[in-house]
């Protein structure tokens, strides 16, 4: 037996099983659906560093099943795959204690976990997805598995919000399915390459060439939220919190910028993308989202609201990073992959904690409510300073790095679009750390939660001021050996280097 | 056990997959209370038939055998023909049935229950001489069979619809069986053989054949059973491409009717029946694509395998919803939705497979179809399929929607019976794991195929 096969498989299973036994589960078995969910998560991560410590040691994880003639259900753990599962693995332990916490006493908790766990299971697929076709599974089964998750309140206002995002997504899937079986039947294959498997078609199939790789970008960019694109996910704020920082940091979003990484890497490869000339109108996209994203986010009131613009603006650094042809570009794309989500989520947690203790929802709300609420501010104002793209916080490195990239890449006009975005950032982020901080707090709370003398439950604490803490330790120690930044560099080697 | 082994292997499993529900159909009819158990005994004997049907054909008859009736061959006497396909199409109908069986004994009253299961029976063992049949006189015969059974079935109410509904459906089945029959008549004059196989290697493109395949396509449109044509569709038809491409704009027009349709329906059995519309539709898109040597056939043989397990789930969702809310209409259905989870889980996959979506038989049909098109430049074909997926997808959430509204309680003591939800339950989750046994399928539905000009590349 070969146990190394095995382990993606088994990190696919760790969360899938969980999480339908969760669904046969009664409504009132607390205890044990929580101890389904957090031992789930906590083998998932287990298995994760396992698997960590195994490829740096030369073991080759792979797995495949028999889906069609000649082609295979693939899950592979390459360096790519690791930085993103190792990302949602953490994440999700966090978010499942958030999540245990925030949703206390509230109606179907069963089907919420249950969709939970199905739609952490997809992300992990998607990261381990060894081939176009197995991506592509994970993927819609992702769509799926969040559909309940948004429109989990059951409002009139959640279940519009459910439905506009189902339009959009399965409109994406549909373009990416177009695209994966044309692509495949120029190619014959669809297993993900460094460097690209489309060379040998390059020459005889340029402009259909040139027509798939728009419409991957199409059908990923509804996931990661490229402008025009992008309009599910400001309506999905109905979501409840744990739900919003899943969309945001972990899963949905992230999945679609993973997959702009995965097609542009490994399905095209930068040289073959730079020779059919569709990698600069990618990254002017990009440029525009991040742009459009801050502009939008500095007139909204609704505070999750202003977080999903921000969400907008920042998933583009990565499609960005990506779309900048040169190895430092893509390790600050790459690594804000990790940045980004650590913060973000960060962000939202605080945001929930904020609606659930006090029922703050707008940012008019938001006056002195750091002294209410000190460690939740303190870590909602690191996420924020790591979003402005203040060093030491994690999105100092990702910034410094697409800067740089993009001076050596000759794009000098890529700073002024960061420097831009770090203006509107500051302009959006500053104001509200400002009334949390410096003005009086209201007489009393819109509706305020007693917590005893805490201030508010530790369920809802904990996982804010952890990720936050990440959030800094990754980027003070940056440079240290399997730090986020690391892997990134790892990974740009590949591509850029032949082995 | 080894003593027993070479008895099995010598019983000539099509002869019982054929008598055995008949006779106990007629069992059923005189003894009415021992119906249940022996519909029931009958059902699951069929699963196990079918299994020995196909480790015999796997190890004595090495992919595909001919049975000539009471010694009788062709021309004279009757064949029966089993191979691959057929064992498919064979287990589908086993594992439908059975999931049928088990539902009819929750969901009928006892005097329903005396009416249905004699015809349900004697459906079964038509369809299974149907999937036997080696000449296409003979599946005339049985298709007439089919088409008795299910009329029968239909008005089983016996209300004034159901008989309404029925009676249509028999005007229409008798109407296509009288053209179907002329065709049959005119190929057996042009040829001489009303023989499957041997038709295959005797026809060319000439105006008979083509009158004939019209006469028989029509016939079989109004039967809405179309998957019988393909194994003697002249090889040569791309001299004559016409008609071919009209089954294929009549698929599109069937996808995109049905499908609004579907939208549009505001109660769920109509909903669903007019999904049935739109996946037919599917199947004909075959025809423009068969052109190239592309095994395009399998495309339309999975999704025909994994509608019929979908769509059965389908149709059993909404019958436990139906009898819980004692209505259908899609716009109240939250609060019925929402107390029966298994009935709803099923609902949510048998809708993946018949929104095509990975992993479901549905996606692989669809994969198969959209390659084939694409390989083709076949463009009209890939936007349809696409548009398709996307309606499919719009109904499905339609019902699926009210699952997740405010409504108070969740559980509540179960007025369905258990086996009706379960059953759904399975067929649809049947439906979901035939994305992971493709190979093996596809493997099957080649075997034996080359004797009848099946073509087997891809």
């Amino acid at each position: 037996m070969n146990w190394d096969a095995a382990i993606p498989l088994l990190v696919v299973a760790s969360s899938l099983l969980p999480g339908l036994v969760i669904f046969t589960l009664a409504e009132e078995r607390v205890y044990l659906r929580t101890f389904l969910n957090l031992a789930g998560a906590v083998i998932k991560l287990g298995l994760v560093v396992w698997m960590i410590w195994g490829v740096y040691h030369q073991h080759h994880y792979e797995i495949r099943l028999a889906l069609l003639p000649n082609l295979d259900l693939v899950l592979r753990a390459g360096p790519l795959a690791l930085l993103f599962v190792t990302l949602s693995s953490l994440l999700w332990l966090v978010t499942t204690v958030y999540a245990v916490g925030y949703l206390e006493g509230s109606p179907h908790r069963s089907r919420f976990f249950g969709f939970f766990s199905l739609c952490v299971t997809s992300t992990v697929g998607v990261a381990l997805a060894g081939n176009l076709i197995t991506f592509l599974l994970f993927y819609e089964l992702l769509t799926l598995s969040t559909y309940p998750l948004v429109v989990h309140r059951g409002t009139e206002e959640a279940r519009r919000a459910g439905r506009s995002y189902l339009v959009y997504t399965m409109f994406g899937g549909g373009l990416l399915l177009l695209a994966t079986v044309w692509l495949y039947t120029l190619t014959g294959t669809l297993e993900f390459t460094p460097q690209g498997f489309v060379q040998q078609v390059l020459a005889t199939h340029r402009p259909a060439l040139i027509v798939i790789f728009a419409l991957f970008i199409a059908g990923l960019g509804v996931k990661a939220a490229l402008v025009p694109l992008h309009g599910w996910l400001p309506k999905a704020m109905v979501a409840p919190a744990p739900v919003s920082a899943l969309l945001h940091a972990v899963a949905v979003v992230k999945a679609g910028a993973f997959g702009i990484v995965r097609i542009v890497y490994d399905v095209f490869g930068v040289e073959a993308a730079a020779h059919l000339g569709v990698i600069n109108p990618l990254a002017w996209l990009a440029a525009f989202t991040i742009l459009y994203g801050s502009v939008r986010a500095l007139s909204q009131n609704d505070l999750k609201r202003r977080l999903a613009f921000s969400t907008v603006s920042q998933v583009s650094y990565i499609t960005l990073g990506v779309a900048i042809i040169g190895p430092i570009a893509s390790i600050g794309g790459i690594v804000h992959l990790v940045h980004q989500g650590l913060m973000k989520i960060t962000l939202f947690f605080c945001a929930g904690n904020l609606a659930e203790t006090l029922g703050i929802h707008k940012i008019s709300e938001m006056h002195g409510v750091g002294r209410r609420m000190p460690w939740t501010m303190t870590a909602f104002t690191i996420g924020a300073f790591g979003m402005i793209g203040a060093p030491p916080v994690a999105g100092f490195v990702s910034k410094w790095y697409l800067g740089l990239g993009a001076l050596q890449a000759g794009q000098g006009w890529v700073v002024i679009v960061l420097a831009l975005s770090s203006l509107l950032n500051a302009m959006y982020f500053l104001p509200i750390l400002h009334a949390a901080w410096f003005r009086a707090p209201p007489d009393h709370w819109p509706a305020e939660h007693d917590f005893g003398h805490k201030e508010t439950a530790w369920a809802l604490l904990l996982p804010p001021v952890i990720t936050a803490v990440i959030a800094v330790a990754v980027g003070l120690l940056a440079s240290a050996p399997f730090s986020p930044l690391d892997w990134a560099r790892l990974i740009a080697q590949r591509e850029f280097y032949q082995p | 056990m080894s003593a027993m082994l070479p008895a099995l292997q010598t019983i000539p499993w099509a002869i019982v997959l054929i008598l055995l529900p008949l006779v106990a159909g007629m069992l059923c009819f005189l003894w009415p209370r021992l119906a249940p158990t022996l519909g029931m005994a009958t059902a699951s004997i069929n699963v196990l038939a079918v299994a020995a049907l196909a480790w015999q054909l796997h190890f004595r008859f090495h992919g595909s055998y001919r049975h000539a009736v009471g010694g009788w061959g062709a021309p004279l006497g009757i064949d029966l023909y089993a191979d691959g396909l057929s064992l498919l199409l064979l287990l589908a109908t086993a594992l439908v049935g059975l999931g049928v069986s088990l539902y009819a004994v929750g969901y009928f009253r006892p005097e329903q229950a005396r009416r249905f299961w004699p015809i349900w029976l004697l459906l079964l063992g038509a369809l299974h001489a149907l999937f036997f049949a080696a000449d296409i006189f003979n599946l005339y015969v049985t298709l007439e069979l089919v088409g008795l059974a299910a009329v029968a079935l239909a008005s089983l109410n016996g209300d004034g619809p159901a008989v309404s509904g029925a009676m249509r459906y028999l005007l229409a089945t008798l109407l296509g069986s009288l053209s179907y029959l002329l065709g049959v008549a005119l190929l057996y004059h042009a040829y001489g053989t009303v023989d499957i196989a041997l038709l295959a290697a005797r026809v060319d493109s000439t105006p008979v054949t083509w009158a004939a395949l019209g006469l028989m396509v029509t016939g079989l449109l109004l039967k809405t059973a179309l998957f019988p044509l393909h194994f003697w569709l002249p090889p040569a038809h791309a001299s004559a491409p016409a008609p071919v491409d009209l089954l294929g704009l009549l698929g599109m027009a069937a996808i995109l009717w049905g499908s609004v349709q579907a939208l549009r329906q505001p109660r769920l059995k109509l909903l669903i029946a007019y999904s049935t519309v739109a996946q037919l539709g599917y199947l004909f898109l075959a025809f423009p694509l068969a052109r190239t040597g592309i095994s395009v056939w399998r495309a339309a043989l999975y999704l025909l395998l994994s509608h019929a397990l979908a769509k059965a789930a389908m149709f059993m969702t909404a019958g436990n919803l139906l009898r819980f809310g004692h209505h259908d209409r899609i716009a109240d259905l939250d609060r019925v939705v929402q107390r029966l989870p298994i009935t709803a889980g099923a609902f949510a996959l048998a809708g993946v497979s018949i929104m095509g979506l990975p992993p479901s038989g549905g996606f692989i049909g669809k994969w198969l179809l959209l390659e084939a098109a694409l390989s083709q430049g076949r463009w009209d074909i890939v936007g349809i399929i696409l548009v398709g997926g996307l309606l499919a997808a719009a109904y499905v959430f339609k019902v699926m929607g009210h699952a997740f509204t405010q409504a108070g309680v969740t559980h509540e003591a179960h007025r369905v019976p258990r086996t009706m939800e379960w059953t759904a339950l399975s067929l649809a989750f049947a439906a979901i794991l035939l994305g992971f046994v493709a190979v093996p399928l596809l493997h099957l539905i080649n075997t034996g195929a080359v004797a009848v000009g099946f073509e087997v590349s891809g």
